[in-house]
């Protein structure tokens, strides 16, 4: 016997997953709402507004990115948006899943995003994101269950060459 | 009679082997669990089932014997986050969410000290920035005291405590007045990291230059080069001489060694000269009659 909302999220979720090009590389993108709220930050540093408008963006990029990748086990897709401790977990994830014969779908629905740190020196910066999101579970292709996560992450970025890249982002259950 | 009989001993036999959860609904699982600890999840019901423990940073996957407890061995799962226990048993399924999080004791330190180099006497010149990690790697976002030391050799030294947030922690210090390496210490529980920062002199302060007449030439030769601190000025930092006439003017760019920086240039009388590094500005002499 399953729960009702869990029939009407399965539903749900097979419709979407019937519209969105499930397989591809990183197809249309749906991150849901996204709300970024003022910066509170502890440090010295200023953040200048086009400096927030690229972490933000480079942020939300990452999270389509762990999602594809998540989605279709491949672990290539997390190299553009994760550097260091980020991306050697979620890969080992990644590689466990595909051992295992499981995916998983994240879906965003939204993000509440507030800046709360700016290092001195510039090299790092840290967010965190209230965010809701839809995971649903398969099991060699047959889907097992699909919830709704609320959860506050906290993230940390540093600059690359050209974008922000994720160091860490786990939750903060604090 | 018999044959119905039959029919439900079979229906019977066919129930027993189809694997059942007591009830659907909310797995029950801890709330919380400190990453690496071992912990275990109740369950109700009888035959097999599957267990999967998913989120970003793990996956699970166990096949488990339902309406016994399941076990979740130490190390098992230590990555902080938020998971989702999903049990099935034949046509049933059980959920339930829960967070892990990350260990209270700092196992490493992510230290970034800049710049590695500067003047002395600089006000809040040096920074520091900190995160903690457990010893999986999980950015400890509960409060810890975190202390950075900057220590100067024949200087008292400089320190300060301060409570991470959400795994970070920084502070700005201010250059020793004298030169040398200092040594930038960040502690948390008994996790330090050290940073070297090279203290180098300021800009010289009172720049001065003696001439002689060596032949038909002058010698220029500066006092030794001092910040404003006494520290001695860095070889190889460049020392312009200038030497205008009548009708003309020399510039030599010499660096400075051992202390002082030296440079000839022509005798011409009622020349002008004078001495500068950098936007200090050092005397000038008049060179014989004009």
């Amino acid at each position: 016997m399953i729960r009702p909302p869990i029939v009407r999220a399965t539903v749900l979720v097979a419709v979407l997953a019937a519209c969105s090009a499930f397989g591809a590389d990183q197809g249309p993108v749906n991150q849901g709402s996204v709300k970024v709220e003022p910066s509170v930050l502890q440090g010295p540093r200023p953040l200048a507004k086009q400096t927030e408008t690229a972490v933000v963006r480079d942020y939300l990029e990452a999270w389509q990115s762990l999602s594809a990748a998540l989605e279709q086990n491949r672990t290539e897709l997390l190299s553009q948006d994760f550097v260091g401790t980020a991306r050697d977990k979620f890969a080992q994830t990644i590689e466990e899943q595909a051992k295992l014969g499981i995916r998983t779908r994240y879906q965003e629905r939204s993000h509440d995003i507030r800046i709360v740190f700016y290092s001195p020196d510039g090299l790092s910066i840290q967010l965190v994101d209230n965010i809701e999101y839809q995971v649903q579970l398969l099991d060699h292709e047959k889907t097992q269950t699909t919830q709704v996560i609320r959860a506050r992450y906290v993230a940390v970025l540093t600059p690359a060459e050209v974008r922000w890249r994720v160091r860490v982002l786990q939750t903060d259950s604090q | 009679m018999s044959r119905t009989f039959s029919l439900l001993i079979g229906i019977a036999i066919s129930a027993a082997a189809v694997p059942t959860l007591a009830q659907s609904g909310n797995l029950e699982v801890p709330k919380s669990v400190v990453a690496g600890s071992a912990f275990s999840i109740e369950t109700q019901g009888s035959g097999q089932g599957v267990l999967y423990i998913v989120g970003p940073g793990q996956v699970l996957k166990r096949d488990v014997q339902l309406g016994q407890p399941i076990a979740i061995a130490a190390g098992d799962l230590d990555t902080a986050g938020s998971y989702l226990a999903v049990l099935t048993g034949g046509s049933s399924t059980e959920t339930g969410e829960f967070d892990v999080a990350p260990a209270t004791k700092p196992a490493s330190l992510s230290f970034l000290a800049k710049p590695s180099r500067l003047p002395v006497g600089l006000q809040n010149g040096i920074s520091g920035a900190v995160y903690v990690f457990d010893a999986f790697q999980n950015l400890i976002t509960a409060p810890t005291p975190v202390s950075f030391q900057l220590s100067i050799p024949s200087e008292s030294v400089q320190s300060r405590t301060v409570e991470s947030h959400l795994g970070a922690a920084w502070t700005e210090m201010n250059s020793g007045a004298k030169d040398g390496n200092a040594r930038f210490v960040a502690q948390a529980g008994s996790i330090s990291a050290t940073r070297v920062i090279q203290q180098v002199p300021g800009d010289p302060c009172g720049l001065k230059m003696n001439a002689k007449k060596v032949g038909g030439e002058i010698d220029l030769e500066t006092d030794p080069l001092r910040d404003c601190g006494g520290n001695a000025v860095t070889d190889g930092t460049i020392v312009t001489f200038t030497e205008s006439w009548k009708g003309g003017q020399t510039t030599v760019d010499v660096p400075v060694k051992h202390g002082i920086a030296e440079a000839a240039v022509p005798a011409y009388s009622g020349a002008r000269i004078s001495v500068a590094t950098g936007v200090v500005m050092g005397n000038e002499i008049r060179w014989g009659s004009q």
